[in-house]
């Protein structure tokens, strides 16, 4: 089965992001800020990742970052879940290395649509 | 939204619990700014406590939450820039924007309108204070607010099977470049996306790549030509592209249409000749080492690169030790619905009553005091005492959101009278029954109203008396002898006991000549219609008196007293029970029924001797205790039971405070024993009686009521049997 880590530090979004996945079949693992997030990595090797970016203790720029550094993540597939405005965002996303993006306000097709292009 | 087993509902209500607990923490923070013991994260807390409450609300389409939240949260973005330092009336603002911002949460959870008007002036406010911008975006496509439904029967891609008039043909070059392999892309799923729309050719260029020794993993050597016959409009294809659009070049031409729109790929072309620095320098890092011998990126291949060499694998593959959210940094915590709580607490309390009655068959039973049977039940009495004692744990919270409304009811109530006020508080996380909690934001905020607005004297007066100007209220909570005591305490000048005196009198309250200790005028401002205020103010002066504190108090099994300094403060002390579903009680017996008097009202129990008993008019009866004449209260008559005794005397009485200082004497035939009871509410089944707060079931099975003393002295006719000699004649 497909395998997605979400990191977001609200836990309503985690809620949003497990019911909305595992609706579409695919398994998830949940983190809540990107210190937890690069824990959970060392565990498992999630098919994609989607990330909050305003996040305690390691915001989800500095987490993007430590994936891209790290031999066994690196071409891992991430989303960056963000409030903020296509065009900004796009470059802000992938200057940090992000795969695609997902505008909040939370939408399951968007969400479900996106994860399937990175996945495959 | 109704059904219950609608997964959205569930999240939603999970989403208003974390408001509160977002709300707490940006109030927290707030605090902790404006006492200036802030440090950088303090406002980083505050403001994706708020950024999270947007982005919630987003995901439900409440429009209004996340339009004050967004300005809300740019203006404190500015502060966390440093691009604007708050001062201490921008504080204010903030802890306002703060109120504000639980107060539409609330209505967005009860489905209620906010005031437009309060909303504006507060954003007029942030504009002119911080200078935010006005936006009008956060309604508009920036920030479409969409409700979501969970229809998750998605159409995996857009349908490819529709009409078969002539199906549109495009031609699509697709050349990433570097960057699309370095962002975790993989142009192979893209293919398939676009398969799906479609029937779907392609070729492949891989023409440029080179011999192994010059081999650079991560970089794009191959580009595709691909033909896609579809009916799906341009826009799935363009869509199936966005993600990496600008990665590389890439042209969708429809066969048949003018040559393509030139500004189709000038962007593309752009970013093309000029990829992302950081992005390649890091992916050409492990190449250029040299020292790699299974380079792991292979470029066309991105996902197959979980090749790592063993000894860098053992490096990176540490044991599973998170395990998804109940991983380390979560609090270790669980959401349990307080309707199953409120089940097991009931079953607790059959429990308990099952193991009295097991009890009382052994002891009937004439068992051995030593036989295994009684020792088992001594340790099932532990057990269940243990049990309940856990379970009434789980009700149990912290006072400290209690306490948080409380600031601002000090900030909206000190702004209204014109006061500078400061709260503070102790005890926080002294925990107390949740129903406890919050049945007792009504009372508290209606004291801590009048704290401010009677209990502290103006900032002139106090100045005059050589005080600070600026007022303390307090509230501190911590548990005393099995009881909470909660108290609200001014700095101010005390109650003005002349002017309540005057007061009572001129209401028709007591009689002008009364004699009445400090004690007695303090409690006075309980009786119903008593208000101190010469004029209404509009603070705390809304038709509601102490006396509606007291009742409140009273029917949480509380009590309220009061102690005042002159000059130098009003101190208001609530105790309450630690839970209001068991209650230590004296079980009793009145004309053959059994009966539960609760432990808290009784102030001592006495056998009534013939000289203590005088009679008062033709039917009444009162009781010397100590010096003080009390009304004598025949329980059994009171109740219904039977008709009042031919005499008291030998009787056994219990007597009954009220906070008031009120006393009562109430006969009662025998008394059994004292102990902790399970209250079983009456109210669904028979609405409220006269005199009877619950049930209980006793270890024998028997049904008993449990008195209201209170409400029964209250609603006394008083009638006795007037056996006794007239009060005139006694001695």
């Amino acid at each position: 089965m497909t395998l997605i880590l979400a990191v977001d530090d609200s836990r309503t979004m985690r809620d949003m992001i497990h019911m909305t996945l595992k609706s579409a079949g695919f398994e998830t693992q949940l983190a809540e800020d990107g210190q937890h997030g690069l824990e959970v990595l060392d565990g498992i090797e999630p098919d994609a990742i989607i990330t909050d970016i305003n996040m305690p203790r390691l915001d989800g720029f500095g987490f993007i970052d430590a994936i891209r550094k790290r031999d066994g993540s690196r071409s891992i597939p991430i989303l960056v879940l963000t409030t903020e405005s296509a065009e900004e965002l796009k470059f802000k996303a992938r200057n940090a290395g992000a795969t695609g993006w997902i505008v909040k306000p939370f939408d399951p097709a968007k969400l479900v649509r996106a994860v399937q292009m990175v996945t495959g | 939204m109704s059904d219950p087993n609608d997964p959205m509902a569930e999240i939603r209500a999970s989403f208003f619990i974390e408001c509160e607990e977002l709300l707490e923490a940006a109030q927290d923070g707030l605090q902790t700014m404006q006492d200036g013991a802030a440090d950088d994260e303090t406002i980083n807390q505050v403001f994706r406590a708020v950024h999270s409450i947007k982005g919630g609300a987003g995901a439900f389409g409440l429009e209004e939450l996340v339009s004050f939240a967004h300005q809300y949260e740019t203006a404190l973005d500015d502060v966390r820039s440093g691009k604007f330092t708050p001062n201490e009336d921008a504080m204010l603002l903030f802890l306002g924007c703060c109120d504000l911002l639980a107060d539409l949460v609330d209505s967005a959870r009860d489905g209620t309108d906010m005031d437009a008007a309060r909303v504006e002036s507060l954003l007029t406010q942030l504009r002119d204070v911080v200078g935010i911008e006005e936006e009008e975006e956060v309604s508009a496509d920036e920030f479409e607010v969409t409700g979501i439904s969970f229809d998750l029967d998605l159409p995996d891609l857009p349908d490819a099977d529709a009409e078969p008039a002539p199906t549109p043909v495009y031609d699509i070059l697709f050349a990433p470049n570097d960057d699309l392999y370095g962002l975790g892309n993989e142009p192979l799923f893209l293919i398939r996306a676009l398969a799906a729309l479609g029937e779907l050719e392609l070729q492949c260029d891989y023409s440029a790549i080179p011999d192994i020794e010059q081999f650079i993993p991560g970089t794009a050597y191959m580009s595709w030509s691909l033909t896609l016959e579809t009916d799906a409009p341009e826009a799935d294809i363009h869509e199936v592209f966005e993600f990496v659009d600008g990665l590389g070049k890439i042209e969708i031409r429809e066969q048949g249409a003018p040559p393509s729109d030139p500004t189709e790929t000038t962007e593309a072309d752009e970013i093309a000749q000029n990829p992302n620095p950081p992005a390649e320098a890091e992916l050409q890092a492990p190449a250029s080492a040299g020292s790699d011998p299974a380079p792991d990126q292979t470029g066309t291949e991105p996902s197959s690169e979980e090749a790592v060499p063993p000894a860098q694998a053992a490096l990176t593959k540490k044991p599973q030790k998170s395990n998804g959210d109940g991983g380390k940094g979560a609090p270790a915590t669980v959401r349990v619905d307080l309707e199953r709580i409120d089940r097991l607490v009931n079953l607790v309390g059959e429990l308990v009553i099952n193991q009295a009655m097991l009890s009382q068959s052994v002891t009937e039973a004439d068992l051995p005091p030593n036989s295994a049977v009684a020792h088992g039940l001594e340790e099932f009495m532990q057990l269940t005492r243990d049990i309940q004692d856990s379970v009434m744990m789980i009700r149990a919270q912290p006072v400290k959101s209690l306490f948080q409304r409380m600031s601002r009811i000090i900030r909206e109530a000190s702004g209204a009278v014109g006061k500078t006020v400061r709260l503070r508080t102790e005890g926080e996380a002294t925990e107390v029954d949740k129903t406890v909690i919050e049945r007792l934001a009504d009372p508290l905020t209606h004291m801590i109203r009048n704290a401010v607005d009677h209990g502290l004297e103006s900032t002139d007066a106090r100045v005059a008396a050589g005080k600070p100007p600026e007022g303390i209220v307090s509230l501190t909570a911590a548990h005393r002898s099995g009881r909470v005591v909660i108290e609200v305490s001014d700095d101010g000048g005390g109650i003005n006991r002349p002017k309540v005196f005057d007061i009572a009198v001129s209401k028709g309250l007591i009689p002008a000549d009364a004699q009445l200790t400090d004690s007695e005028i303090d409690n006075l401002l309980f009786l119903p219609g008593f208000s101190t205020a010469t004029e209404v103010s509009n603070l705390s002066g809304r038709g509601v008196g102490m006396d509606v504190v007291r009742s409140a108090i009273q029917a949480l099994g509380g009590r309220i007293v009061i102690q005042s300094e002159p000059g130098t403060g009003t101190t208001f002390s609530i105790s309450l029970p630690l839970t209001l579903a068991v209650l230590d009680g004296m079980v009793v017996q009145v004309a053959g029924e059994t009966l539960v008097v609760p432990l808290n009202a009784i102030i001592e129990t006495l056998t009534l001797a013939a000289e203590d008993i005088r009679a008062l008019g033709p039917e009444t009866n009162v009781v010397q205790i100590r010096g003080q004449f009390v009304p004598l209260l025949d329980l059994g008559a009171e109740l219904g039971f039977r008709e009042p005794l031919e005499s008291y005397v030998g009787g056994i009485v219990l007597l009954i405070a009220h906070e008031n200082g009120d006393r009562a004497a109430l006969v009662v035939d025998s008394i059994h024993d004292q102990r902790q009871v399970v209250i079983k509410g009456l109210q669904d089944s028979y609405g409220h009686v006269p005199g009877v707060a619950a049930a209980t079931i006793l270890g024998d099975g028997q049904i008993a009521l449990i008195l209201d003393p209170v409400d029964i002295t209250a609603h006394a006719s008083g009638r006795t049997n007037q056996a006794a000699p007239a009060l005139s004649n006694a001695g």
